[in-house]
């Protein structure tokens, strides 16, 4: 904290409104990037999964591993190959997603009821109707809920790919609050950090419960 | 599946065209060769417009015989055709669509409305939305729910039996020539299988399709049928045939186990009053000389009491031979209350029933505007009880 200045300066966040946008508008593109490619893989997972069950313990080991290493180092390991990148940060930020993503799918298409999936061969549905008509929106709930979470979880770790030059809220956070002792930028971004965080997850959330009308009179 | 996918008919639900089902030399095993089979060598031949029960005791094989017939099990050997075609030459999601299937758990989708559920299979099938949408309100009507009220709803707003009508519902949408229903009633209390049982029937009557019916209750069986097919473990077929004959005449041994050693009364459940030739009744009217009812009882054969009726001929009770002694006239109060009336439809197992529990030898028998039509006897229910047991 540099001597003789406020702890926080509002008039800096007024002032600087333009840079804090842009700022969170990059920290969510990054995420969405992260999110959208990894529900992508992970529905690919899912899927293969579904045909080959007996693939889902070791598809659980390896993408609890990748979620176990730290991801500064996971960082510092591709950087040779990939270079201060959005390739690098988004590598990194997927492989964090595919554990919560492809668990998520998974649970959500195998506790879809047998006796349904019963009737709805016994109708006549080929697998592929089966799929997208009875099994995806029965399972959306959980799905959803998993992406609610790696989604959090990625807004977070967006934060760390600052390190490697990605921008972002983490930019005012590190570059901006810690490297030049500005309490102000550090505690803008975290803050702007939870309130996205907060946003985001109740969008998802809002937008669920608008799919899956049927869950709720479940509940009465 | 020589009816075109969208043949409808005017009368809609009502049409009644069923299909032939045979089954030839069909045998089903689920491992390696040498390991047991499932089904063996089962030959059937269910006729159109029939109920098939398939029946025996668990791992008998009846739920895989029934899904080979729609193909969620493939037969090892054998042949299966419906309305003459093989089910194996034709492609099995086509086939299931026109099959109807309706299953113990009813398995309706959770995300879809009731009328949705409905609309499924013709939705598969691509019909025209007008066209299900009036479908669908037909079908609701047919089984009794209310189609305002129930359309809107998801599964789990509704009753389990509520769900068990949706779900035959469901079966019936696409008009298909042949239902297989496997424990379509096993998950509901007894009261609610009772009426749901009776409710299809009453449907059946109307749509006359060919179902399979696969269940492990005897009675339920006999009650269901046109025809029973009993198996027994392995897949082995021990009787076809109707359920009054098997249960006159089992086959073998292990029929005559598992229909149970009440098989004579069970026959009982077969026939109802109406069946049975009604003795005459002798009547009396208030108000008529007691020497004149007197000399009509004495002519008559077979009752010693006269009935007494009323105006519109409805039974009041019996008169016995004591209140007619002696001169006078017979009084509006001269009869015992508490007769047993029985309807044409109501079985025999019923009416032998209130017959012993009312500790009178006869029953009057009364039409729906409860006048009498005549008399039936214990001994004329135990005549048929005779017939039933052969041995």
């Amino acid at each position: 904290m540099i001597e003789g200045q406020p702890f926080f300066r509002p008039d800096w966040v007024v002032n600087n409104a333009d840079v804090i946008a842009r700022r969170v508008g990059e920290h969510l593109l990054v995420t969405v990037i992260a999110v959208v490619a990894g529900f992508v893989i992970s529905f690919a997972i899912a899927l293969v999964v579904r045909r080959y069950p007996r693939l889902y313990g070791p598809v659980l080991a390896v993408t609890g591993i990748m979620y176990a290493i730290p991801s500064i180092a996971l960082f510092v390991l591709l950087i040779p190959i990939t270079g201060l990148s959005l390739l690098t940060a988004e590598i990194a930020l997927v492989s964090y997603t595919l554990v919560i993503l492809v668990r998520n799918i998974v649970t959500g298409l195998r506790q879809v009821p047998p006796e349904v999936i019963e009737a709805a061969n016994g109708m006549g549905y080929t697998s592929l109707q089966r799929l997208r008509r009875v099994e995806l929106p029965i399972a959306l709930p959980v799905i959803v809920a998993g992406v609610r979470i790696a989604t959090v979880t990625t807004i977070g770790l967006v934060t760390i790919a600052t390190l490697i030059g990605m921008g972002g809220l983490g930019y005012l956070i590190v570059n901006v609050g810690i490297q030049r002792r500005f309490a102000t930028a550090t505690i803008t971004g975290v803050t702007a950090v939870v309130l996205l965080s907060v946003v985001v997850d109740l969008i998802l959330f809002e937008a669920q419960r608008r799919l899956t009308p049927w869950a709720r009179s479940r509940e009465t | 599946m020589s009816a075109p996918a969208d043949a409808r008919t005017d009368a809609g639900a009502t049409s009644g065209a069923g299909a032939v089902v045979t089954l030839e030399h069909v045998t089903k095993r689920y491992g390696p060769p040498g390991t047991p089979n499932a089904v063996h060598d089962l030959s059937l031949t269910i006729r159109a417009g029939e109920i098939c029960v398939l029946v025996g005791p668990s791992g008998c094989g009846k739920t895989t015989t029934m899904k080979m017939v729609n193909r969620l099990v493939e037969p090892t050997s054998g042949r299966i055709t419906v309305e003459g075609r093989d089910v194996m030459a034709v492609p099995a999601v086509e086939l299931r669509r026109r099959i109807g299937y309706v299953i113990q758990q009813v398995g309706l989708f959770p995300h879809l409305t009731v009328a949705e559920n409905v609309a499924v299979v013709p939705q598969l099938l691509k019909w025209p939305r007008d066209r299900i949408e009036a479908r669908v309100g037909e079908l609701l009507e047919l089984v009794g729910l209310d189609a305002s009220t129930y359309a809107g709803r998801y599964p789990a707003a509704i009753s389990g039996g509520e769900r068990q009508r949706v779900g035959v519902a469901r079966a019936l949408a696409a008009d298909p020539p042949l239902m297989l229903m496997d424990e379509p009633f096993g998950a509901v209390d007894p009261i609610r299988r009772e009426r749901l049982q009776n409710e299809f029937l009453r449907l059946q009557d109307r749509v006359r399709k060919t179902v399979i019916f696969v269940t492990h209750d005897v009675d339920e069986a006999i009650k269901m049928a046109d025809r029973i097919a009993i198996l027994q473990r392995g897949g082995v077929l021990a009787q076809y045939d109707t359920p009054d004959a098997i249960l006159a005449r089992p086959a073998s041994e292990f029929v005559e186990r598992f229909v149970g050693a009440d098989r004579g009364l069970k026959r009982l459940s077969l026939s109802r009053v109406r069946d049975l030739a009604l003795m005459e009744a002798i009547t009396v009217r208030a108000g008529e000389p007691r020497a004149e009812v007197r000399s009509r009882l004495q002519r008559s054969a077979a009752p010693r009491y006269a009935l007494l009726v009323d105006d519109a001929n409805r039974p009041l009770g019996w008169v016995d031979a004591h209140a007619l002694a002696g001169d006078g006239s017979v009084p509006p109060d001269a009869a015992t209350p508490g007769a047993p009336t029985l309807q044409p439809e109501t079985t025999l197992r019923d009416a032998l029933s209130a017959l012993l529990a009312s500790g009178v030898q006869l029953g009057v028998v009364v039409d729906e505007h409860e006048k009498v039509l005549g008399l039936v006897s214990v001994d004329a229910i135990g005549d048929v009880l005779r017939e039933a047991s052969p041995r």
